[in-house]
């Protein structure tokens, strides 16, 4: 069970530092201002759980 | 839009996100984080941690503080954990005036203040719960984390879609697998919190607990208030200590009821099953945890009083009694203080070659007339040795 977790909770990191690089490079390569600002906001619950504070 | 000003927003953008990350995260990071200094109090002979009866939980969140009361005389042992469910914060109160003021006489007393500390680094999400709440003492103000019911996220994820109990394989609430009074008697290979009442059943066995005390609170709302309830083998106690605090301290009364022998992963249910400890459940009133509550922050947690809660009250739709005064935080601590040395008592009434004498812990009315805070000492005004950090 508790290896089944870590494993579950591995890939969730995993997974969330994914989307938080894809977010960062979205936000690179948009010409569309709206679009920044909002991946920018979308980013931020992703960098706090790839830290593991929230 | 040129290639200057769209570069130029997005790197404001990034900085701005970046500082609430910075702000939003620090918040929680205190939180997770701070440390609620207790002074040792004169009766206090040792303090253990959690692991030394299950050293897998060693380094872990979950390691608590585990305070021994021993009188060097013979008798019996008594153990109270608090922040079974931190954020019921008179259960983990109580347990540090324990630990803070209590001289035992004869026997041993054990207490931890926060069983679940995980749960005591994390408030329910979308509730609104302050992070901290704050106790006035005769020294100045102390602090304390305010906690949730569940282990944090962070420390015991994902929860599965039906938990099922061990050994019952009784199926529970999915979350109630990082709920403390849900995975007794736990197991070695489990969740932490699974682990955290295994390393807890250890304790009970090893140290030969006699009578096991779990603090609680409750809201109105719900019919388990104002009580203790009791494994069949503490019934006598608890029939006994109710009866008397009604008749003699309390100006509210407290019950007593019965463990339901089908109602798995509760400390009064395994505990009072598993060993020989016998195993009682108290709870008083918070009606912070009302669902019809209405603002909720420090002044609510500390004083209880909530016109929301009162209305409710009007239409017949609580189990417990509430007026303009609300149910302030030294009525709930003095009343779990005065539920403790009354089993304390009954229990040694009973059996005299058991007893345990705990003295210097205030009753109801002292706690009342002199407020929560002048039972909690000056960190600053003791030598290191003697402040332990939850």
């Amino acid at each position: 069970m508790t290896v089944i977790n870590m494993v579950i909770m591995v890939i969730y990191h995993i997974i969330s530092a994914f989307f938080a690089f894809v977010l960062v490079k979205s936000i690179v390569k948009t010409k569309n201002v709206q679009e920044a600002i909002l991946y920018c906001i979308i980013l931020m619950p992703f960098v706090l759980r790839v830290l593991h504070i929230k | 839009m040129s290639s200057k000003w769209l570069w130029t927003i997005k790197i404001v953008a990034l900085c701005a996100a970046g500082i609430a990350m910075v702000l939003a995260g620090k918040d929680f990071y205190e939180h997770r984080h701070f440390k609620e200094p207790v002074v040792l109090g004169p009766g206090v002979t040792k303090v253990k941690k959690l692991s030394t009866y299950f050293p897998p939980l060693k380094g872990t969140i979950n390691d608590c503080n585990i305070y021994i009361l021993d009188s060097g005389k013979p008798g019996g042992t008594i153990m109270v954990i608090g922040g079974t469910h931190p954020e019921e914060p008179g259960a983990n109160l109580t347990a540090e005036v324990l630990v803070e003021n209590a001289k035992v006489e004869r026997g041993r007393l054990i207490v931890a203040i926060r069983a679940n500390r995980s749960a005591s680094t994390v408030t329910r999400p979308g509730d609104a719960y302050p992070r901290f709440y704050h106790i006035a003492t005769d020294w100045g103000t102390k602090k304390f984390r305010m906690g949730d019911r569940w282990t944090n996220p962070l420390d015991s994820w994902p929860d599965p879609e039906v938990y099922i109990h061990y050994p019952s394989r009784q199926m529970l609430a999915y979350m109630d697998i990082r709920n403390l009074n849900r995975t007794w008697p736990g197991r070695p290979d489990g969740t932490i919190t699974e682990q955290t009442c295994y390393a807890f059943i250890q304790l009970i066995k090893q140290e030969h607990v006699d009578v096991f005390i779990d603090l609680h609170e409750a809201e109105l709302e719900y019919s388990v208030i104002s009580t203790i309830v009791a494994h069949e083998n503490a019934r006598d106690i608890a029939a006994m200590v109710s009866m008397v605090l009604t008749g003699t301290e309390f100006k509210r009364p407290i019950g007593m009821e019965f463990s339901p022998k089908t109602l798995h992963g509760l400390s009064h249910r395994e505990i009072g099953d598993f060993t020989d400890a016998l195993s009682l459940l108290v709870e008083v009133p918070e009606p912070f945890l009302d669902r019809v509550r209405g603002i909720t922050d420090e002044h609510l947690l500390l004083t209880g009083q909530d016109p929301f809660v009162m209305e409710a009250g009007k239409h017949g739709l609580l189990y417990e009694e509430i007026d303009e005064r609300g149910w302030p935080i030294d009525v709930r601590v003095g009343r779990h203080c005065s539920t403790i040395l009354k089993i304390a008592e009954v229990w040694s009434n009973m059996h005299l070659d058991k007893a345990v004498a705990i003295d210097n812990v205030p009753r109801y009315a002292e706690v009342i007339e002199n407020e929560l805070g002048h039972y909690f000492h000056n960190p600053a005004e003791v030598t290191p040795n003697r402040v332990a950090y939850e």
